[in-house]
């Protein structure tokens, strides 16, 4: 056996040749510019005065300027868009996640008649194109609208019942592996301890699965708050979201692009800040569900 | 201890036992019940009602009451599926464009997705960062970084002609239209590509954590190059996730609306006519509902049946691994 310890560091076998760096270096360096690319421009176009955008593209603007911040909350109602879509996302995200920690506790623990019909079914739902349920929700709500009275389209709770369509589905799947990552003899051990079933869900399996109901709240919020289908043809002049109010922008004469710019990047804050602290839970919830 | 006394013990415990039994029989369902409710409001009742609404003529005059609109059979579908008529034709073109567009945008995603992880499999300086910028377009939302690439690719004002055009003095002295044309199906592929390749990376990057350092270790001693560890030993082992990951970024890219509709707004060029927008189009611009329905009922079909024949193909690929 060949002794590791004295190999000199610099020489490892893991060590890869030039030939690889070089070739490494450079695909990374393209990459790298290909994605940074829209997000450079929209940064320094949000910083730019509007000639400047309406004109040739320039790397370099011409002049600093902070005024699209300030005009973005007048040229639209940017603020009530933003309410709209914490509400409508964030009403989303917690329906789900509670629904579906309940069901994903009962497959994940339970054997009983017609498990395997369920889970095959919110599997095949979520692969379903959304243009599928919109058209038929959209007549259910407007139908119902007019025989009870009970506004549903153009509202904020019809949106968000549209939104529980994709985020469901997926948050049952996801939360299915995740409960049956943790060990059963957790639970069990709970259940001998006195507590009753559902005791040994909040006591045991939810705190250890925290991580995977962090990454199903998070992933959900991202897509209903990034989602532009469902808002633009659910919501109207009060409730519409972020995805459809940026248009607002461009007017019959002018498009505000440095407006526009400005307001991509103010709306994408909350939901890139928040994936940057999450991060972690994420990626580990994304790809355990994926990789098993 | 008596005999009785054992007799009457025996009989509590297996009361107790019959009732936790039964309990415990209707607690999965009821656990289940919240999630089976919704699944009933959003997709089953609007699936079935999808379903009926394709054979009936559902246009504009019927929204108030869509239940008063008059059965159509199979008119829908044939016009949907008449390729010699208008309807069918570009239902038609619109699938193909779909096709190749879907092809082509996973292809590349899943290469550069893979290439990369690959590439940062090891440690070098500056790949924590590489890694966070990479994770960008996954995190922002879709609508703004759609909406940047339009600006982008905008005639007059965009980068990209400002690039080819001005500062390399190629493409000729006319700005091209991105947006619109044919070139519409590039700007198209290269924004779902942007967007669609960090979640293929991710995907691949968490397979590559699973294998054993020992593996490249052994091969190295063996004298085996970084190649050919990458051709041995990486790239094998990604091959379960990919099974996953490709059905994945197929059915979301096949899919996707959110991408040509902030491109394009609500009619993409022909070049660049996804399924979703076509249906989005004919349902809600010309206000057609039942051939709108109709469409979608034949995209579900298209897409259950390729689902079902890659997992056929790709579990039995693994069952004969396995054996």
């Amino acid at each position: 056996m060949p002794d590791r310890s004295r190999r000199p560091r610099t020489k490892s076998p893991l060590d890869p040749p030039i030939s690889f760096k070089v070739v490494r270096a450079v695909f990374l360096t393209l990459l790298a510019g290909f994605v940074a690319l829209p997000v450079y421009v929209m940064i320094a176009s949000s910083l730019k005065p509007l000639k400047d955008v309406a004109g040739q593209f320039r790397w370099i603007p011409s002049g600093l300027t902070v005024r699209p911040y300030i005009d973005i909350w007048h040229t639209v109602p940017l603020a009530k868009y933003f309410v709209n879509s914490l509400i409508v996302a964030g009403a989303a995200t917690a329906c789900s996640v509670v629904v579906a920690v309940f069901a994903a506790y009962a497959v994940s623990r339970y054997r009983f008649r017609g498990k395997r019909l369920f889970t095959v079914t919110v599997l095949s739902t979520q692969m379903f194109p959304g243009i599928l349920f919109l058209l038929p929700l959209f007549l259910i709500f407007v139908n119902i609208g007019n025989t009870t009275g009970i506004a549903l389209y153009g509202s904020r709770g019809g949106l968000i019942l549209t939104y529980l369509t994709f985020s469901l589905p997926f948050s049952i799947w996801m939360l299915i592996g995740y409960f049956d990552s943790v060990p059963r003899d957790l639970d069990e051990a709970a259940t001998v301890d006195g507590c009753g079933p559902l005791g040994a869900l909040f006591r045991v399996v939810i705190p250890a699965a925290v991580p995977g109901i962090v990454a199903v709240a998070v992933y959900a919020f991202m897509t209903a708050w990034g989602e532009v289908l469902f808002a633009s043809v659910m919501t109207n002049d009060a409730t519409r979201t972020l995805a459809v109010g940026l248009q607002g922008y461009s007017t019959q004469n002018d498009v505000y692009w440095n407006q526009i710019m400005a307001a991509s990047l103010v709306v994408s804050i909350p939901v890139v800040a928040g994936f940057l602290l999450l991060q972690r839970y994420l990626v580990a919830g994304l790809t355990a569900g994926a990789v098993k | 201890m008596t005999s009785a006394t054992a007799g009457r013990v025996r009989r509590t415990t297996a009361r107790v036992r019959r009732t936790g039994r039964l309990r415990r029989a209707a607690l999965p369902y009821l656990l289940l019940l919240p999630a089976l409710l919704f699944e009933l409001l959003i997709h089953l009742v609007p699936m079935v009602m999808g379903i009926v609404m394709s054979f009936r003529k559902l246009t504009q005059f019927f929204i108030r009451d869509w239940s008063s609109a008059p059965w159509s059979g199979l008119d829908n579908y044939s016009l949907a599926v008449d390729i010699d008529k208008p309807v069918g034709e570009a239902l038609l073109n619109s699938f193909f464009t779909t096709c190749l567009f879907t092809l082509l945008s996973v292809a590349l995603c899943w290469f550069l997705g893979t290439a990369t992880a690959v590439f940062m499999q090891e440690t070098f300086r500056g790949r924590g960062l590489l890694r966070g910028l990479f994770l960008i377009p996954y995190a922002l939302p879709g609508y703004a970084a759609v909406i940047t690439w339009a600006f982008m690719f905008q005639r007059d004002n965009g980068l990209v002609n400002h690039v080819i055009h001005d500062q390399l003095g190629l493409g000729g002295a006319q700005h091209t239209f991105w947006l619109l044309g044919d070139n519409s199906f590039w700007a198209l592929l290269t924004v779902s590509v942007w967007k669609g390749w960090p979640f293929a990376f991710l995907i691949v990057m968490a397979a590559l954590q699973n294998i054993p350092k020992d593996l490249y270790e052994a091969a190295a001693l063996d004298g085996a190059g970084i190649w050919q560890q990458i051709r041995r030993i990486t790239l094998p082992s990604v091959g379960a996730v990919n099974q996953v990951l490709i059905l994945v970024l197929f059915l979301w890219t096949f899919n996707d609306f959110n991408t040509p509709f902030v491109l394009f707004g609500k009619s993409a060029p022909v070049a660049a006519d996804l399924i979703s927008i076509h249906i989005y189009q004919s349902s809600f611009v010309t206000w057609n509902f039942g051939t709108g329905s109709a469409m979608s009922v034949l995209l579900l079909l298209f897409l259950l049946l390729v689902t079902a024949v890659y997992l056929f193909f790709t579990t039995r690929g693994r069952k004969e691994a396995d054996a």
